[in-house]
């Protein structure tokens, strides 16, 4: 149905621009926040247009860090996210492939009572099981490692079931064209499967990076040694750490910063898949 | 280049038999089409020779390897699917080149003979296109293309012309036949389509069931079917089987409808049963002068330029169906009764509850 009374227009319009100012007035204010000096953030009322500290705050974030808190610099901070954010993606998505290969296209026994397994622990999210979790992780040393952030939130379910998915519409036929050209299990699996989900790959990638990026209890858990911080624990550290009142200049420009990756990604990968997607024909 | 040899060659899913008792030499450099109707077990036979479904009983040579326990890429065999199976992500070169990489064929030399059998196929154009950027009949000639720059001593295909259309298909059929003479490899060709089947092969296996109704060349096929199936299912239109019931000496046919046939002289011994009657469409001649006649009534006609086809009911209405193919343009009325002569040696003679043929 499609409505052509300029009333109706003018309504929707004003809708779609509220609902828009929802979402992008917090994100301006931590802008304006990250642009002022700290004295002027504890005076009321609030400034609500930029100032012009922003260059100042910017390099103080992210190579000094904190004023007086002894925390790493946001910088560090950041590098750490982002190896625990690619760890968990490239590790969530390089096994499930593996699983729902496995799953698809090899005959061994109690394969369906596996499929299940795998399908159980849907239920079982780090919440969940952060306890044990971090009993096993404890034990084997990892506390305070890259490999103690990432490995316990690798396995995936839902990703196992999305490659298992996407591996059934893939024609039989490709797989016994391969075997008559000699092509053996792993071949297969490298030389087309793995290019024929390259799409779906691209996606996943997008959204378990924000899922390992966003990650909060976790890293808190496992990480007590400063130089692990990762940057979204480590802006609640700050905002307990300074004695005084909150340095909201700092906070908000951390928070700004800590947004930039996951909005990179979608912005680079987004033209990936949209190019994937115009061009998958299986 | 080789023989294929199925001995006693059959194939179950658990309790299901889906082929049995198959057995069959094909010589080298022989094109031979496995023909039958939808669900016969033609595509099941095929793949089996290609390594892809197990053999449950029996055993296949190719040359003079018994290939049972071989894997398909042992086989020496080549492929053609009926979807192409392309691999989509990979240019038409990528494509062709892909089985030689793997078995490590050095680059130049693949490229020699990717270069070679495009240019066979005439798609040296499209070389770095990606198959979605072809045509069917261009698709359809990569499939071959990867099939013939391995060089196999076997080529297989499984209906690789259903998906194409109807003049393409005569088209790419001429083409098949053209380059399977040219490079003289044994060929195995998978169709549920009479007329590809009769162009193409060499010799023809009807497959029925499961099971193989007849064996021989398109020639004897259509002049001797074994079986009121072969019958039927070679030739186009269809052979009419009208029942009829035979004269104590075997040489006549009585039908309902009023008409009666002479029958070839070495059809006796037959005498005073039930039989049913084949005659070909285009063996019904239009002539009243003819030695061995009867009547027709008219339902409907069909002009189809070339040749002209009347429906109707053999003797008055209340005789058999019947098709009848003249040649060339009549100009013929509905419930005209037509006086049509047929030469008694063009009628074949089934036992109307087995299906098997009763003349010699
Ligand atoms: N994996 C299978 N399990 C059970 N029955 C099968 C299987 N594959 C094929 N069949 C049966 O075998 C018969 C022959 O199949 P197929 O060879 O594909 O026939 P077609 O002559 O049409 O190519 C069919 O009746 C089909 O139902
Ligand atoms: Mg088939």
């Amino acid at each position: 149905m499609v409505e052509h009374r300029p009333i109706v227009t003018l309504i929707s319009h004003l809708v779609l621009i509220f609902g828009v100012a929802i979402i992008a007035f917090p994100i301006w204010i931590t802008f304006v926040a990250s642009t002022h000096e700290a004295a002027r953030m504890v005076q009321i009322p609030l400034p609500l247009l930029p100032g012009d500290q922003f260059f100042k705050n910017l390099e103080q974030t992210l190579f000094k860090g904190l004023e007086g808190a002894g925390a790493p610099p946001v910088g560090f901070m950041m590098v750490n996210s982002l190896i625990m954010a690619l760890m968990i993606a490239g590790g969530k998505i390089a096994i499930s492939l593996i699983s729902a290969f496995a799953i698809v296209y090899f005959k061994f026994p109690f394969r369906m009572g596996f499929f299940w397994m795998i399908f159980i622990t849907l239920m079982l999210p780090v919440e969940v099981r952060i306890l044990p979790t971090f009993e096993v992780v404890a034990n084997l040393g990892m506390l305070n490692t890259y490999w103690g952030l990432s490995i316990p939130l690798i396995a995936s379910a839902t990703a196992t079931f999305m490659f298992r998915q996407v591996f059934l519409t893939i024609p039989d036929e490709l797989l016994e064209a391969a075997r008559i050209d000699g092509a053996g299990p792993m071949r297969f699996f490298i030389d087309i499967l793995v290019p024929l989900s390259r799409t779906n790959i691209a996606a996943l990638f997008v959204i378990l990076f924000i899922y390992g990026w966003n990650q909060y209890l976790w890293p808190l858990l496992v990480t007590t040694d400063q130089s692990m911080y990762t940057v979204v624990m480590g802006i609640k550290q700050m905002l307990e750490a300074a004695e005084q009142s909150p340095d909201w200049h700092q906070i908000m420009m951390t928070s700004l910063l800590a947004m930039l990756p996951p909005v990179f990604v979608v912005v680079f990968m987004q033209r990936l898949f949209v190019k994937g997607l115009t061009e998958t024909e299986k | 280049m080789a023989e294929i040899h199925l001995r006693q060659v059959g194939k179950s899913y658990g309790e299901v038999e889906v082929l049995q008792g198959i057995d069959w030499k094909i010589g080298d450099g022989e094109f031979v089409v496995i023909v039958g109707p939808s669900g016969c077990g033609k595509s099941t036979l095929l793949r089996m020779i290609a390594g892809l479904e197990s053999i449950t009983q029996g055993e296949i040579s190719i040359g003079d390897r018994v290939v049972n326990d071989l894997e398909p890429a042992e086989r020496d065999i080549a492929m053609v699917f009926q979807n192409y199976a392309l691999y989509p992500h990979m240019s038409v070169y990528n494509n062709m080149a892909y089985g030689l990489k793997i078995r490590g064929i050095p680059k130049d030399e693949i490229e020699r003979r990717v270069k070679q059998t495009a240019e066979i196929l005439e798609i040296g154009d499209y070389l770095t296109r990606a198959p979605r950027q072809l045509s069917g009949g261009q698709r359809q000639r990569v499939a071959m293309g990867r099939a013939i720059v391995r060089e196999p001593s076997v080529f297989l295909f499984d209906e690789p012309l259903s998906n194409l259309d109807a003049k393409l298909r005569v088209q790419m059929r001429l083409e098949i036949k053209k380059l399977q003479q040219r490079l003289g490899i044994t060929s195995v060709y998978v169709t549920h389509d009479q007329v590809e089947a009769m162009t193409l092969g060499h010799r023809l296996m009807v497959l029925n069931g499961g099971h193989v109704e007849q064996l021989g060349t398109p020639i004897e096929l259509y002049e001797r079917p074994l079986t009121k199936f072969v019958a039927g299912f070679i030739g186009s239109p269809s052979m009419n089987f009208l029942e009829a019931k035979m004269s104590e000496d075997g040489s006549k046919a009585h039908f309902t409808g009023g008409n009666s046939l002479e029958l070839p002289a070495h059809l006796s011994g037959h005498g005073d049963r039930r039989v049913s009657v084949g005659m070909r469409p285009e063996h019904l001649l239009l002539d009243e002068n003819g030695s061995n006649t009867a009547s027709a009534t008219v339902h409907v006609v069909e002009h189809l330029g070339a040749d002209t086809l009347v429906h109707g009911t053999f003797g008055n209405d209340d005789g058999p169906e019947l098709v009848v193919r003249l040649d060339g343009i009549k100009t013929i009325g509905q419930d005209e009764v037509l006086t049509l002569s047929i030469d008694p040696n063009n009628i074949h003679l089934f036992d109307p509850d087995s299906g098997k043929r009763l003349n010699t």
